[in-house]
């Protein structure tokens, strides 16, 4: 009962203050603003503009198709750095003073672990395009995901190894400073356990770390068939390296962490021939996929969309869809038509909503071949 | 056995960087008496000098070669000394009659202000860059051990600074103004050095060996951010204090102590979650058990 009136009274100061904000800005009320924060800046800068592009991109069409209930949709942008602490005060500052009616972000679990609280004790719907760590959903009902999540994507490359690799032995190499890489490598581990397979070495290191070859060296020690590694891109590239150099000529494999131009511009030969799962593959889409593909590149001067874009542009979607469904604004009635969506027609596949508020949806398989991520196979879940 | 060896080359290969760094920390203070805390950040500031040099460098000496890589370090070194002379100018020269504290909270300023401006997009911008290869690499194997390139080159440019810095402060005119301004300024001033000019000089140095360590640095690890000089600074100056601050040969033992711990608890399962508070233990220790470090003695006379 308190927490119902807390919530009441929370959802009336915000709705006071959208009031109020509207009010200012002269008869902005004719369009429906939505908050996006992510990491267009930092560590993990590619993903963050990727997911936003997508985002932007979604948005544009959507409004030249006329909005939504009527209305445009104003996209309003903030950058947390890929620090932490930053999104707390970027999802406050969209809540609060520009009185968004719902969040879209971050790709990063850790980050959008920071910032769920804060979206749900406001009662604004929070929808993340890509953090995979299961815990992200669990902070609340208006959080949302249009991803798969760890378990799902740990447990297809932990069949990987074992069914297409034939790996029995394995090592997992884990950035202890992540939470997404926590939870990948212990469903990874369990997954290879329950194959029958073996873990022979478990080692740690700290995500911006440059040395790797101490751990490398034990990994090599343990003469593993292949090495898990669910980091992101700049210290994966970083460690296949220095793998190279050791001489660990074994299959590296990782999630969708990998996936960024910068993992080949920096690993260079070195992050040839390994593989990592991910959302989708320009190389195996629907017809929405391909029209998307298109799309973007003539927004953005031929880019070609990597996963974080087609996720950016499936949140935007999704909560679109929701509020069309809803046929409010309003968080509450926004978030039950957001978690009663069963067939979403998304770029990355078609996807339902689970009763944990996550995604339902199939994951691929690439390798890097010649410097381009090539599509191996869609795993169903 | 092989294990064993492999993790000594991988340690004293990290430990020579964290060495070459480490000079410089001891160096100033040496002469100044307190921590260029920004020392770190020219570090990164070296290795961004390269990574834009490398492309006007590139059509006059094809990269990567080795005269080309040469080219650049020197290029580099003179543009960070000259950063290094402004940044004593600005920040520190008109603190010098001021209480030790105030410097060095202005120098941690300093380094905050680098990193952070460095950050922003309209300078460098926050994300990875790919390092170009400056030199020709190989690996060589030595039955299991695999021994790079470039940690050769590294260890071997190490020596050879450690070797042209003791003859610059025991052998030259200036080296003697430098043992002698760290000793006592006011008595160096009165028999006619030029502090001011010994002061630049003792920065131009040091960062001058910060970008040769930051290039040698971002050589190892092709991936460069305005915040790579942190991780490697705070080590080198655990190495400095370890080795005892103000001694040379101190700061290159300190260095490869640390490098070789470093590398050794990394690469022990279990262990490799903690490496990172390793250095800080050993800090704690030497600071409770050996305060002036393995190689410093109280009076010692220091540059």
């Amino acid at each position: 009962m308190h927490t119902l009136r807390r919530h009441f009274l929370l959802f009336g100061a915000t709705a006071a203050l959208l009031a109020v904000l509207t009010q200012c800005k002269g008869g902005s009320s004719d369009t429906i603003l939505v908050g996006e924060f992510a990491s267009l800046t930092g560590k993990e800068a590619t993903f963050g503009v990727s997911s936003h592009e997508g985002t932007l991109l979604a948005i544009e069409e959507i409004n030249a198709a006329g909005g939504v209930l009527g209305k445009p949709i104003k996209l309003i942008t903030e950058d947390d750095q890929s620090k932490a602490g930053e999104p707390a005060n970027v999802v406050n500052k969209l809540i609060s003073k520009d009185g968004v009616i719902a969040i879209l972000g971050e790709v990063a679990s850790s980050r959008s672990l920071e910032a769920a609280p804060i979206a749900q004790q406001s009662g604004i719907p929070m929808i993340s395009p890509a953090s995979t760590n299961p815990k992200v959903t669990e902070v609340g009902d208006y959080i949302f995901r249009v991803c798969f999540i760890d378990p799902f994507q740990g447990t297809v490359m932990a069949n990987f190894a074992t069914n297409t690799l034939k790996a029995k032995k394995v090592a997992v190499f884990t950035d202890v400073k992540s939470d997404y890489s926590k939870g990948l490598a212990q469903f990874f581990k369990e997954g290879i356990k329950k194959l029958g397979g073996e873990i022979v070495a478990e080692l740690d290191f700290n995500g911006g770390d440059k040395d790797f070859k101490g751990q490398l060296t034990a990994i090599k020690s343990a003469n593993p068939d292949a090495v898990f590694i669910p980091g992101y891109y700049t210290d994966v590239a970083l460690i296949a390296i220095q793998a190279k150099q050791l001489g660990l000529t074994i299959p590296l494999l990782g999630g969708d962490g990998w996936e960024s131009q910068t993992l080949v511009d920096i690993g260079k030969d070195a992050v040839e021939g390994h593989y990592f799962s991910t959302h989708y593959s320009t190389e195996a889409g629907s017809p929405k996929a391909l029209a998307f593909i298109e799309a973007y590149k003539k927004r953005f001067n031929n880019k070609v969309p990597d996963a974080m874009a087609a996720l950016g542009y499936d949140s935007a979607y999704f909560l679109v869809d929701g509020i069309t469904r809803a046929g409010t604004t309003d968080g509450p009635a926004l978030r039950d038509a957001l978690a009663a969506t069963k067939e979403f027609e998304a770029v990355t596949g078609k996807m339902a909503i689970n009763e944990k508020r996550d995604a339902v949806k199939a994951a691929v398989i690439l390798q890097v071949k010649d410097g381009k991520f090539k599509f191996l196979e869609t795993v169903a879940p | 056995m092989d294990w064993f060896l492999q993790q000594s080359v991988n340690g004293l290969a990290l430990g020579s960087i964290y060495a070459l760094i480490a000079l410089g920390y001891t160096m100033v203070y040496g002469v100044l008496r307190f921590i260029n805390f920004a020392h770190a950040d020219i570090l990164m500031l070296g290795a961004y000098a390269a990574f834009f040099l490398a492309p006007v460098v590139h059509p006059i000496i094809p990269l990567p070669s080795f005269t080309g890589a040469i080219v650049i370090m020197a290029l580099s070194a003179a543009i960070c000394a000259i950063i290094g002379i402004v940044i004593e100018l600005l920040a520190y020269r008109p603190l010098r009659n001021r209480p030790r504290l105030t410097v060095l909270i202005t120098a941690i300023g300093v380094s905050l202000f680098i990193e952070f401006t460095c950050q922003h997009e309209a300078v460098f911008g926050a994300a990875t860059r790919a390092f170009p290869p400056l030199m020709p690499a190989a690996d060589f194997k030595l039955g299991n051990i695999i021994i790079s390139s470039n940690d050769i080159v590294v260890v071997v440019t190490t020596i050879l600074l450690l070797f042209a810095l003791w003859f610059i402060v025991q052998r030259t005119r200036i080296g003697t103004a430098m043992r002698a301004v760290s000793f006592n300024q006011q008595a160096a001033s009165l028999m006619g050095i030029n502090i001011s000019r010994i002061i630049s000089f003792t920065f131009a140095l040091g960062s001058a060996l910060a970008a040769i360590a930051g290039i040698l640095y971002a050589m190892r690890a092709p991936g460069i951010e305005p915040l790579m000089g942190m991780q490697p600074g705070i080590r080198a100056f655990v190495a400095a204090v370890l080795g005892g601050i103000g001694n040379l040969p101190g700061a290159a033992i300190g260095g490869l102590i640390i490098g070789l711990l470093e590398t050794f608890a990394g690469g022990t399962p279990g262990l490799s979650n903690y490496r990172d508070g390793i250095a800080f233990a050993i800090l704690i220790l030497i600071l409770l058990f050996k305060p002036a470090g393995i190689l410093g003695k109280a009076t010692v006379e220091k540059v």
